[in-house]
């Protein structure tokens, strides 16, 4: 898998004669196999329209996307998305919300069935199969909407703030099954979110953008979720001085941003 | 500050405060219950006195003769007259046939009016083009009541079975398709995206997303509109009708059977409440996630 954005620019018209916001600048971004880019920002920088671009939801006003040199023209099976919330299907099960995207595709039961089992078993919903998703808690909501992501193999996952949602603790539990899955499965991730230290915790790759017009200002590897893989606690690694210093200058350009509104 | 305190606590409550005090203040819930939810509470028992309530006052001003039956027969008046009817018919036809025809009527009206609307509504929910040519018609006769337009209906179509059902349907219409066309929009915006992105067409979006996420609203608009079906019954039936619940409503007042009439009234509202019952039935068995994501 490989992501090229290529000078995307988007410009949403004005309404009611507002002048037109540039939501994105001149993005440059290129994601390779197993990468694992997160994109933080303050609140109007455009992570979201980023993310629209590369799901394909939203054309960009100049520029393209090129995933495996193929431009983007529109949503399709090759990228999914994991959304904040309200993405289950309430009138399914489990299972069934799980097998939604396979379904969709027209694979047959027995093997929906099979792939479903899997990721049930893999994101620790096995029991669960025949709960209504209304009855689940946050975290394993999430869950079911990873595990439903997964199924059609993706090469590049979406995340739009998936944990963002969650209590603090479950959402601690909620970074450490992701980078499991993320190791195991050698998916390219690209992750938006609020948390600074979920950022730095979970990327290869740390793109900070800043809004008015949103561009990307930043960027850092980041060898944190290594060091975690290696068998570090999640604790220790987020507890380390490199961890704290780069945290706290991560929040010093975004809070500069925040002030700059 | 420390003195203010204590005082406080060391004051005696008040009395029970007065009925005024209560509605303008909200008490402290019991464990268990939620502060200051607007009207929580059960209303079984005071619903079943208030119909005890009226029966006994009814019962009471017709046995002490302070009305005329002719104006308000008794209760068990109405009972003994529902017996007699049940046996010996009324107009040459026996009750359990008024209540079928009737209900043929608005039961066949309503069918035909969710089977239109239903998918009619969901196509204005999802093209501007359907909408833009729909929608005109259906607000321009939606608010007209159908007494105005029962004289056209004759004119149009005799007064025969077809303008009955026509004006029914019509009353049914309405609210179903408008009610399946706002439905549209109670898919979340996460949920269309989350099936396009597994590569879904729009007619499965359509098909597995928005109408399951409709099906709530559509399920109201179908109890809203069985309302109105009900209540445009007696309209359709002052149409040359000779069976038929508002039928024998309407007969049964030109001779002054005011027994017969509100016997009538009664089996229309017991046969609709039913149905309502029925319906949320449904609507639980159907929509069990409703409100709940």
């Amino acid at each position: 898998m490989s992501l090229n954005i290529e000078n995307a620019t988007v410009i949403y018209p004005g309404t009611d004669g507002r002048p037109p916001t540039e939501a994105l600048q001149r993005i440059n971004l290129t994601m390779d196999d197993g990468d694992f880019v997160v994109t933080i920002g303050a609140s109007g920088c455009g992570k979201s329209t980023l993310l629209n671009l590369i799901a394909g939801f939203l054309a960009p006003t100049e520029g393209r996307i090129l995933l495996d040199g193929t431009a983007v023209e529109g949503p399709g099976a090759d990228r999914s998305v994991v959304f904040q919330k309200h993405a289950l299907l309430p009138w399914l099960n489990v299972r069934d919300n799980i097998e939604f995207g396979l379904m969709l595709q027209g694979h047959a039961k027995a093997e929906r069935n099979k792939v479903a089992d899997h990721f049930i078993a893999l994101l620790g919903l096995s029991g669960f199969e025949n709960s209504p998703v209304y009855a689940l808690s946050g975290g394993m909501q999430q869950r079911v909407g990873i595990a439903r992501a997964l199924t059609c193999d993706p090469k590049l996952l979406l995340m739009d703030e998936p944990l963002g949602a969650l209590d603090a603790l479950t959402r601690e539990k909620a970074q450490e099954l992701i980078l499991h899955l993320w190791h195991d499965t050698g998916k390219s991730v690209f992750f938006i979110t609020h948390s600074v230290e979920e950022a730095l915790f979970m990327g290869t790759r740390l793109v900070v953008m800043s809004p008015r017009p949103g561009r990307i200002t930043h960027q850092f590897d980041l060898p944190f979720s290594q060091q975690f893989l290696e068998g570090i606690s999640a604790r220790t690694v987020k507890a380390s001085p490199d961890f704290i210093q780069i945290r706290e200058e991560v929040l010093a350009i975004i809070f500069a941003d925040e002030e700059a509104v | 500050m420390k003195d203010k305190h204590d005082k406080h606590l060391n004051a005696t409550p008040p009395a029970k405060p007065g009925l005024i005090a209560r509605l303008a203040k909200e008490r402290p819930t019991k464990p268990g219950e939620i502060y200051g939810v607007p009207g929580s509470g059960d209303t079984m028992m005071l619903s079943l006195a208030t119909i005890a309530v009226l029966l006994f006052i009814w019962w009471l001003i017709t046995t002490m003769g302070w009305i005329k039956p002719l104006f308000v027969p008794s209760p068990q008046s109405i009972v003994a007259k529902f017996i007699s009817v049940w046996q010996e018919g009324f107009t040459g036809s026996p009750l359990w046939l008024h209540i079928l025809i009737s209900a043929g009527r608005v039961f066949g009206a309503f069918l035909l009016a969710c089977v239109i609307g239903i998918p009619l509504g969901l196509a204005m929910g999802m093209s501007p083009l359907i909408r833009g040519i729909f929608d005109p018609p259906i607000e321009f006769y939606r608010p007209i009541p159908p007494l105005a337009y029962l004289p056209l209906m004759i004119i149009w179509f005799g007064i025969g079975e077809a303008s009955k059902v026509l004006l029914i349907f019509l009353s049914v219409f309405a609210p179903v398709a408008l009610g399946a066309r706002s439905g549209v929009r109670s898919a979340a915006i996460e949920q269309i995206h989350a099936a396009y992105s597994f590569g879904a067409t729009r007619w499965q979006v359509l098909r597995h997303v928005i109408l399951p996420a409709a099906m709530p609203e559509i399920l109201t608009a179908m109890r809203i509109g069985i309302g109105f079906g009900w209540t445009t019954l007696v309209a359709a039936e002052m149409v040359a009708a000779t069976r038929g619940i508002g039928y024998m409503v309407l007969s049964a007042s030109q001779f002054l059977q005011t027994a017969v009439v509100i016997m009538g009234i009664i089996v229309i509202a017991g046969i609709a409440y039913l149905f309502d019952l029925l319906m949320r039935l449904v609507e639980r068995k159907v929509v069990p996630w409703k409100g709940k994501m």
